[in-house]
């Protein structure tokens, strides 16, 4: 039971350190973690957000200044100049000496006609009155196409502005090289797997992306509105996840599409992560550690208090199991004290009357007088029980002298000599040399020995070894004395009542069962203690400790 | 005086007078017939009270007196006795052994404690003693 209850102490203390400790660490770990994530995250868009819009701007005034240089030109020539291709030839030379975004030029006059037509194809008599982009231009006088194939068979965007001349209208039209476009929208990819690309409203692909794995889920949720500025969102895809920034240029109605790899960009995110869960395991490690070894070391603690805790409460039930068991042997020995002496006289008045002459005359007299001297010597066995009695529950007063208790040991032997030496016992002797004297009662500490030793012989019978030692106990500084026998030792229901009165392993008439409840009584009285230690087939030992000054 | 003399030939006043007092009436009477054929002249009576009343009456050299009584008890008694008759030995007589007991007694000018079971050579010596000593004062 005890050791039940010691268990369930560790398991709540380990519970409840646990709890406390491990419980704030990983909201403190996940708090912080979450904290920073969302906060790099932010980060991150908003770098993308400006990334966009530079790169819009960019675009922007790319788109614008092809519009320009297309209405300079368009401005600054007449519609006769316009109209021979020689001129036209020279014009698109100029302009591809200092870039090569244009492909050709071509003046296409209000009905749709090629007037001349300066490139690489030959569209001179294409007619464009059917093409939206030719009522396009007419109503609005500038125009930037999405990416097309058109004639011609390849991706390419024109660029095409009206000129008035003589009441007429004219259209001077651009190609561009959809490649140098493309470039100028790829510059300035983000990291390995990021990406960069124009859409139209309805989504189609207006520049080359480096990837060619896209589809509309990626911008779906930029075409349905427009909106001023830079949006970024999150997307997943193939089980990666991407930043996607959209913006929409100024002068076409085209969408700029960034994409960034999460991951790539969030790479110190995720090293902070491991790192954050690297320290929390660590962390939860040593207080798991610490905190079971620290419920072990209570644990042990509590044990340890609880033994000594139950060997006082043992020794305190001891010494109150005396004390009414002193009180019990006083009443019976004064009951039966008083019948005894009662009977004592009256064998006394019939001897006196057996001394009478007519009496001693009688045939019966000598069986009288036997009858007499039996009842006599009876009482007096009965007595000796009853002073025994007397004398566990009336220790007398010790009388205090100071006494060597290795002389009061060897002169005890003195006793038992015969007997040992009889029984073929040989005696073992340990006795400490500079022994302190001690103040105590030497016959009553002589009484104790007696018992011991006699027990001792008793308990070998024969051929035998019995080991007597002394010395001074270190923990309480006080005499210790040993009597060990090698006999065949106690077992556990024995060991536990060996201090009770009357209770004796010896055979009826030759113990009293009363010599280790008496020495146990005047080891108590002397101020020491007594203890035993006892296995069964190894032998018993007693110890004895007596303290050195008698205080009382 | 010998251990031999019969009752009758004891010669009246010749021995110490003794009192006997004891609640055990079996042991207090038997008592008084062996003090008797020992050549005392012997009462005994069972109660501290009854002790005094006859006190007042007679004179004894000796009480005989039991410590446990019920009613008044031996060292009640004893005060009593030493108090109205200073010459008069007491020898306490105890079936309950104890120090304490028997200083008490001492203290309170008893001649002798004894303890029960004792044998009647040792009451009767002491007897004597103590009648002897009371005669020197």
């Amino acid at each position: 039971m005890p050791a039940f209850g010691l268990k369930y102490l560790g398991t709540k203390i380990a519970v409840t350190a646990l709890g406390f400790s491990l419980i704030p660490l990983i909201v403190l770990g996940v708090t912080m973690y979450s904290m920073f994530a969302s906060t790099y995250h932010s980060k991150v868009q908003a770098n993308l957000a400006t990334l966009a819009e530079n790169k819009r701007q960019g675009i922007d005034l790319f788109l614008r200044e092809q519009v320009a240089q297309l209405r300079t030109i368009a401005n600054s020539h007449s519609v006769e100049a316009l109209s021979s291709p020689d001129m036209l030839e020279s014009i698109l030379n100029t302009m591809q000496m200092s870039s090569k975004t244009f492909i050709d030029l071509g003046l296409i006059n209000e009905d749709g006609v090629h007037v001349s037509y300066s490139g690489p194809y030959n569209l001179s008599q294409a007619n464009y009155r059917n093409e939206t982009w030719f009522n396009e231009v007419m109503v609005r006088k500038v125009y930037v196409s999405d990416v097309f194939k058109g004639f011609r068979g390849f991706p390419h965007m024109i660029i095409a502005v009206t000129k008035q001349e003589k009441g007429k209208v004219w259209i001077l039209r651009a190609t561009i090289d959809s490649d140098i476009f493309d470039s100028l929208v790829r510059w300035l990819q983000v990291g390995d797997l990021g990406d960069a690309y124009l859409v139209n409203r309805s989504g189609e692909l207006q520049t080359r992306p480096r990837f060619g794995n896209k589809v509309m889920e990626i911008f779906a949720p930029f075409l349905r509105s427009s909106f001023s500025g830079a949006k970024v969102m999150e997307h997943e895809m193939n089980n990666k996840k991407i930043f996607v920034g959209g913006i929409w240029l100024e002068q076409k109605d085209w969408l700029l599409v960034i994409e960034e790899d999460q991951h790539g960009e969030l790479r110190p995110l995720f090293r902070t992560q491991a790192a954050t869960w690297g320290l929390m395991g660590g962390g939860v490690a040593v207080i798991i550690i610490g905190t079971l070894l620290i419920t072990r070391m209570i644990v042990a603690q509590q044990e340890r208090s609880d033994r000594q805790q139950a060997q006082l409460n043992e020794e305190l039930i001891q010494s109150s199991k005396m004390a009414a068991l002193g009180k019990l042997a006083a009443g019976v020995a004064h009951e039966v004290n008083n019948p005894l002496a009662v009977i004592r006289e009256k064998a006394g008045w019939m001897r006196d009357l057996l001394e009478e002459e007519d009496v001693q005359a009688s045939p019966n007299f000598k069986e009288f007088e036997d009858a007499v001297a039996k009842i006599e010597q009876h009482v007096e066995r009965a007595g000796n029980v009853v002073h025994r009695m007397l004398g566990f529950a009336r220790r007398m007063e010790p009388v205090c002298n100071d006494i060597s208790v290795n002389d009061v040991i060897r002169q005890t032997l003195t006793f038992l000599d015969n007997e040992i030496k009889f029984r073929d016992i040989e005696m073992i002797w340990q006795l400490s040399p500079d022994l302190p004297s001690i103040q105590s009662d030497a016959s009553q500490i002589q009484q104790v020995l007696l018992n011991l030793l006699n027990n001792a012989i008793d308990a070998i019978g024969r051929n035998g070894h019995i080991t007597v030692s002394t010395g001074v106990d270190a923990e309480s500084r006080m005499v210790r004395i040993g009597i060990r026998d090698d006999g065949p030792g106690m077992d556990k229901e024995v060991q536990g009542r060996i201090f009770d009165p009357f209770f004796t392993t010896k055979k009826v008439g030759e113990g009293t069962g009363l010599g280790l409840s008496i020495s146990y009584s005047i080891i108590s009285k002397l101020g020491g203690s007594i203890r035993f230690d006892s296995k069964v087939g190894t032998g018993t030992e007693f110890t004895i400790l007596l303290p050195v000054k008698h205080h009382d | 005086m010998t251990e031999k003399n019969g009752v009758q030939i004891v010669p009246v006043h010749a021995g110490p007078r003794v009192l006997v007092v004891d609640d055990e009436l079996d042991f207090m009477e038997t008592l008084v017939k062996r003090l008797e054929r020992r050549g005392f002249e012997v009462t005994g009576v069972g109660g501290g009270q009854e002790a005094l009343r006859l006190l007042q009456k007679e004179r004894f050299d000796v009480v005989v007196l039991d410590v446990m009584m019920p009613g008044m008890d031996g060292i009640e008694t004893l005060r009593e006795i030493k108090l109205g008759w200073p010459r008069t030995q007491v020898i306490l007589l105890s079936g309950h052994g104890g120090e304490e007991m028997g200083m008490r007694g001492m203290a309170y000018g008893a001649y002798a404690y004894l303890l029960k079971p004792v044998s009647l050579k040792i009451v009767v010596e002491t007897a004597y003693r103590a009648f002897e000593e009371s005669g020197l004062r």
